[in-house]
């Protein structure tokens, strides 16, 4: 188990490298130069060149990769220039507002999709079945921002139940119960794509499971269908849904810039489109690396918890 | 195609996202011709009125606009978008994909590197960064979301035609002399165009809701034009004021994904052949049961299978698997039940506990009776109750019927535990004890063991332990030494005979081969398309067979040291039950068939020795 996880992460070193050399890449093809971008058009040429010289423009492409990439790896993101202040400390400020929204959203997603999957296989054809595939189709075609603004519209402005938007309340908040009011909702809508494919690939995989000789043996053994169903069929029925999750965490985390603007959520993904339609292109450069090798991190904890759900990959 | 079609519309949510979609694409197309208000046409005096106001259907947006317009406008817009992106994303990925799954080798290794890297973003990331390179923009929005889905078409293309690339007719028309851009042209791309055509039509609605999103964020469609997600994203600044200037471009996406879904699921399901025969059907906990009668019990015994009937109902045919089967087994006796592939032993033998696969099975009469007590149509609690704890089974194939992610002494355990209320640590023990008894060296670590890391021989072993986890009375045993080979069958059937000379077991073994039936069995019974031909004492059967089906099958069993004779194959193909002969189910490949044995019912006759013949061997 320690080796393949050790394995697991040494794979992972070039998969962060490439990430680095796509980000750099697109970020070289900023047409223009940054230098100019950076300080405005009025700009006198000789802080151009200065500023150019200070960024290590000036050198040869392949040479600003490895600075920029040793600057990365010692923690220098660089500086945002509209916020003027280190991309890093910008970064790790509004991730963990991020963290805490998508996180909820993925339990959420994974209990519900999950939840619902299973007893849409276990009722095959019958009433529950038909009302979840319903509402699954239903949840996989919304947008997720529309959806929230709905909520705003019926929880917060028509029932009051819940805070319209932002994180805390601006006066006597920041407590715990504080947070979890101003997190149902975003939470909420965020999950509702993902829990709809959750649940559709759950269903799927546990009908797959469920025709299995396995099964038939445990019933023959007289195990009570309950067990059969959530236990036998579901243990089972995980080794293909874990990857589902691994890659529903990914749309979690880009659903989660919508949300982030629609309820006003202090994150990184509000962060990014503000840089990018100020063009702060070191905060989206820093801020793409710095989620996606969490992505990366994230996907190695799936795998891990999957060579430990199914034995026979372990080996 | 109108197989598809008719398949595609019977599925009824697909037939409404059809017609949805259709609706909104034409009025989409038709919208510079109908009679709206200029989509742009601002008047500040008129800001935000409500719906059905005069003029103005939906009523106007923030800037005194007609709502009704934009959104036609918005709707044809975000069509175009996601449609051109589904296509520049479908051609570029099918490209990368035809080539490098072509070509294979490095040319392979290298694409697909790039295009896993690119998978390891989240989306939103790859499409932020391209933005953000490119500038806002509505056509830089589709690039980005186009770019973003190339990997998936690569993906799934390459993973086609590297199928392809090893066929045959590739093969011959590289040695007909033809260039590579000749054969991607003429023979593989032709084979890919379907599930290109396939995978766009799925991805259009979600590359909708990619640029709707972008244009939401505000990095799409700049104003004053407007696609639907920037008309949403122009409206939340008005939320609370004016909620249906948000509502009506919301309500319009959904609507056209949900169609775009509803529909590409409903293409999915109609050229799945799987779920066109029903083969993802669930099994359900016990089989399902439609008697009309219950036939009285016929005599004494442990058990009595009487006039057993079971069908699977597919579609609209019925297959006569069992078809009226009657079998009595004594205490410590074992009973052969014999037969080719398909004669209907195994699903007699599941029928017994409820265990035949329903849908499609389904038990249409006959009676089960246990110690006097019928099981057909028994609540499911009782015939759980009785599962593994009076009757249990051995299964064919150890590696299939075990759970693959529980290791064996869990599995044991549970098969004791869910009888009997006893400690997990007694359990253990009971566990350890059984592997020993089924003559598994080392049993404590092996209970460590998952079934993939055992040999069958052991697997099988495990299988018997488990079945014999509750002191049964019965067991039934569906072919059990089939999937292994020569040398451990022997030792399986030496284990299976001590445990029923010392228990004082019954079994019902299953086979289809004669000489494990001679080692085993005090009485055999021959099936043949749902029905018992013959039964009778093994030693007798074997001897004088009486129905020329059984002699048949006996003659093509070799004999170690018989000397030279020769094996006679049985002509022809066992029946198929849906579609059975009037009379002997076996006349056409008989060698003595009459007239006779082509008309009207024949009967079982004989009392200890039974035969369903007219021109028996030997008298019964």
């Amino acid at each position: 188990m320690g080796g393949y996880i050790l394995k697991r992460l040494l794979s992972a070193v070039p998969v962060l490298l490439g990430i680095t050399v796509i980000v750099f890449l697109i970020m070289a093809m900023i047409p223009g130069d940054p230098a100019t971008a950076i300080l405005g058009s009025y700009a006198t040429p000789e802080n151009v060149e200065r500023l150019n010289r200070h960024l290590g423009l000036d050198e040869p492409l392949w040479r600003q990769y490895f600075i920029w990439l040793g600057n990365l790896l010692q923690g220098d993101f660089g500086r945002s220039f509209a916020l003027n202040r280190p991309v890093l400390d910008e970064i790790l400020d509004r991730f963990s507002a991020t963290l805490i929204l998508a996180g909820t959203a993925f339990v959420l997603c994974s209990l519900l999709g999950i939840l619902a999957g299973v007893v849409s296989a276990a009722r095959q054809y019958g009433l529950a079945d038909k009302a979840i595939t319903f509402v699954v189709i239903l949840g996989i075609s919304v947008p997720s921002f529309f959806l929230g603004m709905m909520m705003i519209l019926l929880f917060a402005v028509q029932l009051r139940w819940l805070p319209v938007s932002g994180m805390y309340s601006i006066w006597g908040g920041g407590d715990l119960p504080d947070l979890i009011r101003h997190l149902t909702m975003p939470a909420f809508a965020l999950s509702v794509v993902a829990t709809g494919v959750i649940a559709r690939l759950s269903r799927g995989a546990m009908l797959e499971v469920l025709r299995q000789d396995f099964i038939r043996t445990a019933r023959a053994k007289g195990v009570h269908e309950r067990r059969v169903i959530w236990g036998h069929a579901l243990r089972a029925a995980m080794v293909s849904i874990i990857p589902v999750l691994g890659i529903q965490a990914g749309f979690v985390l880009s659903g989660a810039v919508y949300i982030e603007m629609v309820f006003q959520w202090p994150g990184v993904g509000r962060m990014l489109v503000d840089a990018i339609l100020k063009r702060d292109i070191l905060l989206v450069q820093g801020g793409v690396v710095f989620v996606a090798a969490c992505y990366v991190g994230f996907n190695i904890v799936v795998d891990v918890a999957q060579s430990w759900l199914d034995p026979r990959i372990r080996t | 195609m109108k197989l598809f079609l008719r398949l595609l519309f019977r599925n009824r949510l697909a037939g409404f996202g059809a017609v949805v979609l259709g609706a909104i694409v034409v009025l989409a197309v038709l919208t510079p011709v109908l009679p709206l208000h200029a989509p742009n046409e601002t008047n500040t005096a008129n800001r935000f009125l409500r719906p059905f106001a005069e003029g103005h259907l939906l009523g106007t947006d923030h800037l005194g606009r007609d709502l009704l317009s934009r959104l036609m406008w918005g709707t044809r817009l975000s069509l175009a978008v996601g449609f051109a992106a589904a296509l520049v994303a479908g051609l570029a990925g099918a490209a990368i994909g035809v080539i490098a799954g072509y070509f294979g080798g490095r040319t392979d290794n290298v694409t697909m590197r790039g295009v896993d890297m690119l998978m390891a973003f989240p989306y939103i990331l790859l499409a932020l960064a391209i933005v953000a390179v490119l500038g806002p923009g509505l056509l830089n929005a589709l690039i980005a979301v186009a770019v973003v889905n190339i990997p998936f078409f690569a993906r799934n293309i390459r993973g086609i035609t590297v199928g392809i690339a090893h066929r045959e007719f590739i093969d011959a028309a590289r040695l007909a002399g033809m260039g590579h851009t000749r054969i991607l042209l003429t023979e593989v791309v032709p084979n890919v165009v379907p599930v290109v055509v396939i995978a766009m039509s799925t991805t259009i609605g979600w590359m909708i809701l990619e640029t709707a999103g972008l244009s939401f964020l505000g990095l799409g469609s700049q104003p004053p034009q407007a696609d639907l997600g920037s008309m949403l994203g122009e409206a939340r600044s008005a939320l609370i004021t004016a909620p249906h200037t948000s509502i009506v471009p919301g309500v319009m996406i959904l609507l056209i994904v949900m169609s775009v879904n509803l529909l590409g699921d409903g293409i999915r399901d109609a050229l799945d052949p799987r779920l066109r025969s029903g083969a993802l059907a669930r099994p359900m906990a016990a089989t399902r049961v439609e008697r009309k009668t219950v036939p009285a019990p016929e005599g004494e015994g442990l058990l009595r299978i009487d006039g057993l009937e079971t069908q699977f109902h597919i579609g609209a045919r019925v297959y006569k698997a069992v078809n009226k089967v009657s079998l009595d087994l004594k205490p410590g006796e074992c009973l052969g039940l014999i037969g080719e592939s398909g004669s209907g032993k195994s699903v007699t033998a599941l029928s017994v506990m409820g265990l035949v696969a329903s849908p499609p099975g389904v038990i249409t009469g006959g009676a089960v009776r246990l110690n006097g007590q019928d099981l057909i149509g028994a609540p499911y609690e009782v015939l759980r109750a009785l599962r593994g704890r009076k009757v249990a089974y051995i299964f064919q194939d150890p590696l299939s019927t075990l759970h693959p992610l529980y290791r064996i002494g869990d599995q044991l355990i549970e098969a004791i535990r869910v009888h009997e209320p006893v400690s997990r640590a007694q359990a253990h023990e009971r566990a350890i004890k059984l592997l020993e008894d089924v003559r598994i060296p080392n049993a404590r670590a092996r209970a460590r063991a998952f079934p993939h890391e055992l040999s069958g021989g052991m697997r099988q072993r495990v299988g018997i332990a488990m079945a014999m986890a509750n002191d049964p009375d019965i067991i039934i045993a569906d072919e059990p030494t089939t999937a292994l080979d020569v040398t451990v069958q022997a030792q399986i059937l030496a284990l299976l005979d001590d445990l029923r000379r010392s228990r004082g077991l019954a079994i019902l073994f299953i086979t289809h081969d004669f000489g494990v039936v001679g080692q085993l069995c005090d009485r055999v019974a021959v099936m043949y398309g749902g029905r018992i031909v013959e039964t009778g004492p093994t030693a007798e059967v074997l001897e004088a067979p009486a129905h020329p089906y059984t002699r048949r099958l006996i003659a093509c069993v070799p004999e170690l040291g018989g000397g030279r004779r020769v094996l006679a194959a049985i002509p022809g193909l066992p029946p198929a039950v849906d579609d059975l002969p009037q009379g002997c189910a076996f006349a056409p490949r008989c060698d003595k068939a009459q007239d006779a044995c082509r008309k009207g019912e024949i009967a079982l006759t004989g009392a200890a020795r039974q035969v369903r013949c007219l021109y028996p061997e030997v008298a019964p």
